[in-house]
């Protein structure tokens, strides 16, 4: 493999890193709290179509579009649209106490239904499957560090990114400093761990799960919007490629053992495997389409993308079964709180 | 923002199991909401009447017997699918890898019928499928049973997971298969019909009904009477309470997360021999997750999914409908079925709890 190769792989794997670790840093807030939320899939979703929908109607309303404005409007819009989601669900999981996995499907598949429902009417309107353009702003999202993006070689793996790429690390350092050394994370994790005692000692326990939530859901939207404007470059495809990129951060919580800080290697590690495909030297792949007498080296392909998937699972066993007291998903993970029940 | 609201201005409590007609008259109650924030979403985003759009639906579900006929199919497939569920939700296994074990099952099958499609008869070819097909969809879901029975291993993960590894599985194969380079496999034995379902008294899908109802009944004396169904409400209520009472829980587990595995790859099966005669990645089609819905609604009840899917079918068939009639995008149904399962969900807890002051909202208008 030479190194052309080699960098290529690595900034592709950073990228696609960025859209999971994003989903990741939100979901671990809403599980530190006690809620397993399963829609993160649909709510990246709702991120990703309110900023594309937002600048849409902004580059197409301005004569002359700021990149600027654009980008601050995005960002509140895919802000706002998908902290509505975390609201939803914390209206449902903790006011109403329905059971979280149920309604974390039910805010994907609604999630996905108007994100390709809106998508796909903006498709229509701006002429056809892949036509739709938001330059402006989604140059204002890819635009790269002055002076620094200029090295070539192995330090454009770190250099050559839209902004949001290190703004992603940056929040998983904040996330992991918020919940372990501040009184307020503290706080938001004991009532993740124990409701009951965390009532008891004063905590506002059905606060901090709302706000755990909408908080966790708007960075989560945040992992949308970098999607559209920066990964596929500002526009839409009705593929819900977006909704299997959301399970995967969804078992990057796992697989950082709650750490939000681990989920800036694991996810770029995600991405090297997602990517291996394209990069797994030709003559190993040679090697076994003969040993599996097949007609054609390209199908191996379809086995290789197998690997982040496969990569979850063995972390999931190794985790489960070392069972280490620090590695472990919040004692309330999944459960409602109800005060009279305890 | 969240509102937070001190719990003493509102009381909640939990209120005893109501009536059976009153709960039902809840749920009622929120379809009819549900329906009408889904009219108001249809107005202001389209400007259409929604009267026609609902009336539109209803036809697009029972508009010609054929219609009818693929209505019934879709709800026989999807109740085949949540039924699968009940013996792992029961016992509190989240398998979110229907997806995949359908997949698996239906891979298995479309296996069958490109080798020995047109050379063993079909009633064995039948029996024979059918009864590979579930071993495999058991299998399927015997690594994240093992692992939840010995390691309390995730199983919520490890099932989606495996969906995606059984997506890749069926894209190797559809490559493999295809000869034609076109990565699909198209309709497998078109002219010979080797391994298709025959026609059953006279109906071109009588045989998948009768599948479906045979593992329905079949699940609801399994969970109901038998004593392993009881073993499995046990170790759903209390683990504690399962081992002091003496059963094996890492047994049970396995046993009812092979019968769920197992179930899937038939319904897999059903998909590809009894429906679409091909495979690809999009034959599960998302309906491993929407069973997950229609089983918890049904409370595992397998005759209470009989209702709720058909329920869902229908209210996707019409969505269907409403997108070509009225140049829609088909992802209406989508937003609509999101819409009114939200209702439903929140619905259980005026069944569960009662109120004692004025609580105005039942839902966030979402639109």
């Amino acid at each position: 493999m030479s190194t052309a190769q080699i960098i290529s792989w690595f900034v592709a794997a950073i990228t696609f890193g960025t859209v999971i670790m994003y989903g990741c840093i939100g979901e671990t807030i809403n599980q530190k709290a006690g809620g397993l939320n399963l829609g993160v899939p649909g709510i990246m979703q709702i991120g990703g179509i309110a900023a594309l929908a937002s600048a849409f109607i902004y580059e197409s309303s301005a004569a002359a579009p700021s990149p600027a404005a654009g980008m601050i409007i995005t960002l509140l819009a895919a802000l706002a649209a998908s902290a509505l989601g975390g609201l939803l669900y914390a209206f449902l999981t903790v006011t109403l106490k329905v059971n979280q996995n149920v309604t974390g499907l039910t805010l994907t598949i609604f999630g996905t239904g108007i994100a390709n429902f809106f998508g796909g009417n903006m498709m229509k309107l701006s002429g056809g499957v892949g036509t739709i353009s938001v330059a402006a702003t989604s140059g204002a999202f890819r635009t790269k560090l002055p002076v620094l993006s200029g090295i070539s070689g192995y330090g454009s793996i770190i250099f050559s990114h839209g902004w949001m790429v290190y703004l992603a690390v940056i929040m998983a350092f904040a996330a992991s400093y918020f919940l372990t050394r501040t009184r307020t994370g503290l706080n938001l994790r004991s009532v993740g761990e124990n409701p009951a005692t965390a009532d008891a000692a004063g905590i506002n326990v059905t606060r901090y799960k709302y706000l755990a939530a909408v908080i966790g859901c708007a960075i989560c939207g945040l992992g949308g919007l970098f999607y559209v404007m920066d990964y596929i470059q500002g526009t839409w495809a009705n593929d819900s490629a977006i909704e299997a990129l959301g399970w995967l951060a969804v078992a990057l919580v796992i697989f950082t053992s709650w750490k939000p800080r681990n989920a800036i290697w694991g996810a770029y590690l995600f991405g090297l495997c997602y990517w291996a495909y394209v990069y797994i030297p030709i003559g190993i792949s040679r090697y076994l389409a003969m040993k599996l007498k097949l007609e054609n080296v390209t199908y191996m392909q379809n086995l290789y993308k197998m690997l982040p998937y496969l990569v979850t699972i063995v972390v999931l066993c190794v985790v489960s079964r070392r069972r280490k007291r620090e590695n472990q998903a919040p004692s309330s993970l999944g459960q409602s709180y109800f005060r009279e029940e305890r | 923002m969240a509102e937070h609201t001190r719990e003493p201005l509102i009381r909640v409590r939990k209120k005893d199991e109501p009536a059976l007609l009153q709960k039902a008259a809840v749920i009622l109650a929120a379809v009819v909401c549900a329906l009408l924030v889904s009219a108001l979403f249809i107005y202001f985003v389209t400007k259409l009447d929604p009267i026609s759009v609902y009336t539109s639906m209803v036809k697009g579900a029972f508009g010609t017997s054929r219609r009818t006929w693929i209505t019934i199919r879709d709800t026989c497939l999807l109740l085949l699918i949540s039924v699968s569920l009940a013996p792992a939700f029961r016992m509190r296994f989240w398998n979110c890898g229907a997806e995949g074990q359908i997949l698996i099952g239906g891979l298995t099958t479309a296996a069958f019928m490109i080798y020995w499609g047109n050379k063993v008869p079909t009633a064995v070819l039948l029996l024979l499928m059918a009864a590979v097909s579930a071993l495999a969809g058991a299998l399927w879901s015997y690594l994240p049973a093992a692992f939840k029975a010995k390691y309390d291993t995730n199983e919520t993960l490890f099932t989606l997971m495996m969906n995606y590894v059984a997506i890749q599985f069926v894209e190797f194969f559809v490559d493999f298969w295809d000869k034609k380079r076109s990565h699909s496999v198209g309709v497998i034995n078109m002219n010979t019909q080797g391994g298709w379902f025959p026609q059953v008294g006279g109906m071109q899908y009588g045989l998948n009904v009768l599948i479906v109802i045979i593992v329905t009944v079949f699940i609801y004396v399994y969970m109901k009477y038998s004593k392993h169904g009881y073993e499995g409400a046990v170790v759903g209520e209390s683990v504690a309470t399962a081992k002091y009472a003496g059963i094996n829980v890492p047994k049970v587990i396995r046993r009812n997360v092979l019968l769920s595995g197992a179930i899937a790859g038939l319904a897999g099966f059903v998909e590809v021999a009894g429906i679409s005669h091909t495979i690809s990645k999009e034959t599960a089609g998302g309906r491993g997750f929407t069973a997950i819905i229609v089983c918890w609604l049904a409370k595992f009840n397998p005759l209470a999914m009989v209702i709720i899917s058909a329920f869902i079918v229908f209210l996707s068939k019409g969505a269907s409908q409403i997108s070509s009639d009225f140049g829609l995008n088909e992802y209406a149904s989508n937003i609509i079925t999101g819409i009114i399962l939200f209702f439903i969900l929140s619905a259980e807890f005026f069944n569960s709890y009662s109120i004692s002051f004025g609580h105005a909202r039942k839902e966030e208008p979402e639109a």
